[in-house]
Parts: structure tokens; sequence; C-alpha cells
């Protein structure tokens, strides 16, 4: 074990030596955690509205006024037709039409019922989708005023509505940044396990020193540890850097057990620095490594339960999240941070990732020849 | 008297259907300096590697240092020292932490490193470069450092793939200084070269074209053999009929 601190030193070195991996492990946290929270949320704004309004009564009127009111929605357009209104929705000035139907306030008034059309662009379909649902909660909202006017009329069977209000558990306010937060921190880490090793290992292979070593009598182990251990600390160390901003910036102060994020952190990494390790067995230049860990990382991260959930996914691809050490840890970084969930809870999660974590080292150990 | 440190027999190495090392057989002795000389291509730094325990053979057998090419790899390993074509120092650490990361991979102690190098630096006057990045040296300077990188474990066996390519004839002439010097601690040096005033300062000289060992004597015998003035001449004689050319 004498030869691995030769190794370890060597590495540090290096590493302090070279400004590009500092400022990854150090800045690069620090920028993603300040800008992607604020920018990245599931929140629909600035919906582009065009309303087509066949009636001109103060209904529509008081109906237009609520909708555009509501925050969400920018009127961008007032079309004479439906068909002007969907050359809007060509031209991109609008998202979403609503066409409010001639005699809209009489049959209000008098059959107590009318309709209205709602049509959405879905180009974009989670912008479709929530501005769909927005408008469809504004339309009720405002049958429901219009029905409380009129409960005043003794001649008016109101009929009764099943109202519904929800609660949100665990993150009340429904602050996307305390859901997104913990999810990006595992993205950082999950890119200096990968891109760090493996790139550092091919650079090896790219200068030849790799071969020097090859040749002398370390053992293929001691190497590979002198490779994982600084990334394995770095790693850690950026989750600390990204815990202590989540907690200054955003007030996220984990509701579990900081220990226990350290805990599978530390098991994390090791599965990433061994996904790492294996690119670099089979990369040649650098340039293969980068491309072969894009893919990798893309796969994790879109399978990984950040962006999209992994209950809606479709069965197959549900098997593909159950080898994905990401998917695990941002659902254990959320079950920690934002519900904090004990060491029984996430067991499971960790076994799972110490699994895959024995798998892609073995792998890669065996894929790791000294000799051709 | 002969001892032979290295052997080899039929030492054959195929790439899909190439053959780039074809049956090589020779016994390098002990203290010797053995030149390994060939055109680009000819298969001496295969054949160089599958010694190191670089590369698998593909058959035919070899010893280096008494032990086996095949199975006792690790064995050889600790007994050789291995000077690649490709420069293969740190460029981004210092000179004398270059020497200390090598040795310390040897198994050597940090005392005893620590010693050897300040007298190294002394010897190859690089003690006020002791702090310089490698990537700062002249490309000579690099390559003398390389070497005595390679041998500062006192191996019994060094190998030497084209140390001396792309720097001046006074600096090779230095740099063959420090191997004559190795050689009188006892070091074998096992050399791979295309300059042919090289050869000359070899004790034997084996000559490969395509694969194959087609000449193995002293140079000067070898001159002698081919009727010639000088190894110049005697390659060009041997190497006229090759068909290979690329590295």
């Amino acid at each position: 074990m004498k030869q691995l601190s030769f190794l370890l030193e060597k590495e540090f070195r290096q590493v302090f030596r070279n400004p590009a991996i500092l400022r990854s492990v150090l800045i690069m946290p620090i920028i993603q955690l300040l800008i992607f929270p604020f920018a990245a949320n599931y929140e629909v704004k600035n919906v582009l509205l065009s309303i087509v309004d066949h009636d001109h009564s103060s209904y529509s009127q008081k109906f237009i006024s609520k909708i555009t009111a509501s925050g969400y929605f920018i009127l961008t357009d007032y079309s004479p037709s439906y068909n002007k209104a969907l050359e809007a929705i060509e031209s991109d000035k609008a998202d979403l039409v609503i066409e409010i139907p001639k005699n809209f306030e009489k049959d209000l008034v008098k059959e107590t019922k009318s309709s209205m059309l709602l049509a959405v662009n879905a180009v974009n379909g989670a912008k479709a989708n929530l501005g769909g649902a927005y408008a469809a909660n504004i339309i009720r909202d405002f049958n429901q005023e219009i029905r409380l006017d009129w409960m005043t009329f003794p001649a008016f069977n109101a009929i009764p509505t099943i109202e519904i209000t929800s609660s949100n558990w665990y993150n009340p306010t429904m602050n996307y940044k305390d859901f997104m937060v913990p999810g990006i921190l595992v993205t950082l880490l999950t890119m200096i396990g990968t891109f760090l090793t493996s790139l550092n290992i091919v650079q090896e292979k790219e200068s030849g020193t790799i071969e020097q070593i090859n040749v002398s009598p370390i053992s293929k182990t001691t190497f590979i540890l002198g490779k994982l251990i600084p990334f394995w600390i770095m790693g850690l160390i950026t989750l600390t850097i990204g815990l202590l901003i989540a907690r200054l910036f955003y007030q996220i102060v984990p509701v579990g057990n900081i220990a226990l994020i350290y805990l599978f952190a530390m098991v994390f990494l090791l599965a990433l620095l061994g996904i790492g390790l294996l690119i670099s067995t089979y990369a040649e230049t650098q340039t293969q490594a980068t491309f072969v860990g894009f893919f990798v990382m893309m796969v994790f991260m879109l399978l990984g339960g950040l962006y999209t959930s992994i209950d809606s996914m479709p069965e197959w691809a549900k098997w593909i999240t159950k080898v994905n050490p990401v998917a695990y840890f941002i659902e254990v970084m959320r079950m920690i941070v934002l519900k904090g969930s004990g060491f029984a809870d996430i067991k499971y999660h960790l076994l799972a990732v110490l699994g895959l974590a024995v798998v892609f080292n073995t792998w890669a150990i065996l894929n790791y020849h000294k000799r051709s | 008297m002969r001892e032979a440190v290295i052997t080899a027999n039929k030492l054959t190495k195929k790439f899909g259907d190439f053959i780039a090392t074809n049956e090589v057989s020779f016994e390098v002795d002990k203290g010797e300096i053995f030149g390994f000389l060939g055109a680009n291509g000819a298969g001496k730094t295969t054949a160089m590697r599958m010694l190191c325990g670089l590369s698998m053979p593909s058959s035919g057998s070899a010893t280096v240092a008494g032990f086996d090419v095949y199975k006792q790899t690790e064995k050889i390993k600790q007994n050789i020292g291995y000077m690649s074509q490709k420069f293969s120092l740190y460029e981004d650490l210092t000179v004398s932490e270059n020497i200390r990361f090598y040795a310390g991979i040897y198994g050597m102690a940090r005392q005893a490193i620590k010693e050897k190098t300040a007298q190294l630096l002394n010897q190859l006057n690089l003690t006020p470069e002791a702090n310089t990045l490698v990537k700062a040296l002249p490309l000579g300077w690099k390559q003398k450092l390389a070497f005595s990188v390679a041998i500062f474990h006192e191996p019994k066996i060094v190998f030497l793939d084209e140390p001396t390519g792309g720097v001046d004839p006074i600096t090779r002439r230095e740099f063959w200084n420090l191997i004559y010097r190795a050689a009188e601690r006892g070091i074998t040096i096992f050399v791979t070269t295309h300059y042919m005033d090289e050869a000359e300062y070899c004790n034997r000289v084996s000559i490969m074209v395509d694969g194959k060992i087609e000449a193995l004597d002293t140079p000067r015998n070898l001159k002698k053999t081919f009727n010639a003035t000088s190894m110049d001449e005697v390659f060009l004689q041997l190497a006229r009929g090759a068909k290979r050319s690329d590295d």
C-alpha cells in the first residue's frame, strides 16, 4: 500500500495544478445551483392567448378580464373568427385559443348553461397541457362565481357541486426549488464521477504515461484505487458545497439526517466512478470518452426522474431506471431532504446502488489490461 | 563468463493476418548493450513490448531475467526498466516529483528516493531545475531524465525504444554516455534505434527486416560479412528487400 500513497500524492498534485478540474469541482456547482433552479421549473407562465369573442356581452367581457388577470396568460390576439385565431397560432402569436360563441350570455341566463371552445397548440407539450389546465380551472371558477350571483334568485336551483381542495405534503407550497436543488446536486456528482475519472485515465493513455505504469510492478487494483480515491473525495467536496448553497440561498435544510445523505453519496460515487473507469478502459482517446460519457449521462439524466416522473414512464423504461444509480440518488435525496426519511426507508436504494457499484467496478477491473 | 538475461525462441506476434514479429530467436548477455535495429514497421517495438510484458506473444517462448513472458510478467516488471518511444514523464509534474513518483511505484523507500534524487540531479546538472515542471525542459534534457528515471530503481535490464528520436547529435552523444555508464554498472541495455551511428556503439546488433531477424553479430563482424565500411551500408543491403515501410 506504500505504492498507493505515491499514486495519490501524484494525482492530487496534478489536480491542484490543473485549473480546469478545480473549476469544475468548485465553481461549476456554485453556478449551476444558483442559476438552474430559477430558470428550470415546471411552472408555465406567459401562455400567449388568442380570444375569439362572437358574443361581445358583459359576461364575455367579465370572463376575458378574469382570465387575463390570472397572471398566467398574455392576451396577444383578438380575432374576429376561429380561422383567424388559428393563423395566430400558426405564426406563433398564440398558444391557446378560446372561442366564446354567439348568444353566450343569453344562453347562460336563459338556459343556465353555455359552452366554450378551448384549442391548444400542442407543439410544446408541457406548456399546452398546463396552459389548458389553467384555462379550464379559470372557466370553472367563473362558472362558480355566476352561480353564486344567481343564488339570490329564489327560482334558481343551485346544483351542489363537489369542490376539490388539495394539500401538498412534504413540500406544502409546491416550491420547485425545493424539488430541483437536490436533483441538480445529484447531476453534478454524476458529472464529476463519470467525466473526470474517465478523462483522467484516457489522458494517460494519450500521453503514453499509462504504458510506463503498465510496465511497472504496480498492481491493477492499486492503480485503480489511486485513480478512484481522489475523485471520490472531490465528489464529496462538491456535495458539501452544494448542500451549503442549498442552505444559504434556498433555505433548504434537509429534514432528515445529513450523515445519511453522505453515506448514500459515498456509495453512489463509487458506482459512478466505476462507470467512468469502465468508459476509460474502452476509449482510446479523450474525444471517444467524452462522447460515450455524454451518451451515458443523457440516459441517466433523462431516465433519472429529475425532469419527468419515473412513475409515469412505460414499463420498459422503468426497468432501465432500475440500473440507473442517478434515479436512486435523486429519489433518496428528495426523500431525505424533503420528507426526512430514515435509514430504513432508503436501505433498498442503498443496496441497489451498492450492487451497481460492485458490478461496474468489477467489469472495469476485468476489462483493464496491463497487457494487450 | 556469458550469462543470458534475455532469451527469445521463435517469438511471434500476429495481429489478425499480419505477422508483426515472425519467429525471432536471440539471446542477450548480462551487461551487454544489445542493439535492435530495423526500419519503421519492421517489428522492433512489438518484440520489445512482448519482452516487457506489455503485449501477449502469439507463439514461441521467451524469458527475461529468468522469468517467463507468459506467466511471470509481474516478476519481470520488478526487474526491468522501460523507456518508450512516446515521451513518458508527467509534463505537469516537476523533475523531482516525477522521479519520486516512478521510484515510489517500484517500491523504493522515501528516504532512499530523497538521497538518490539529489545525487542524480547533481550528476545530470539538473539540480537548479529540480522544481521545474517537466514540460518546460528542452527535449534532450527530458530524454536524459526519462532514461535516468527508467534505471533509478536499479533494474537488471533496461529496454529503450528509440530513445533518441528527434534530438541533435551532441545530445545523442551525451545520451549514449549515460547508457555506457549504466552498462558499466552491470545493467543490460536493450535498445531499438534506426540511427546507424548508434548501432556502432552497441556490443552486438540484430537487424530486423519485415518481422524477421536477418542478421545478428557485433558491428565489426557484420561489416566484414557484408563487406561494408559502415553499419549504414550493412543496413541498406539488408533492408533493400523490405516490403513494409510504415510503423
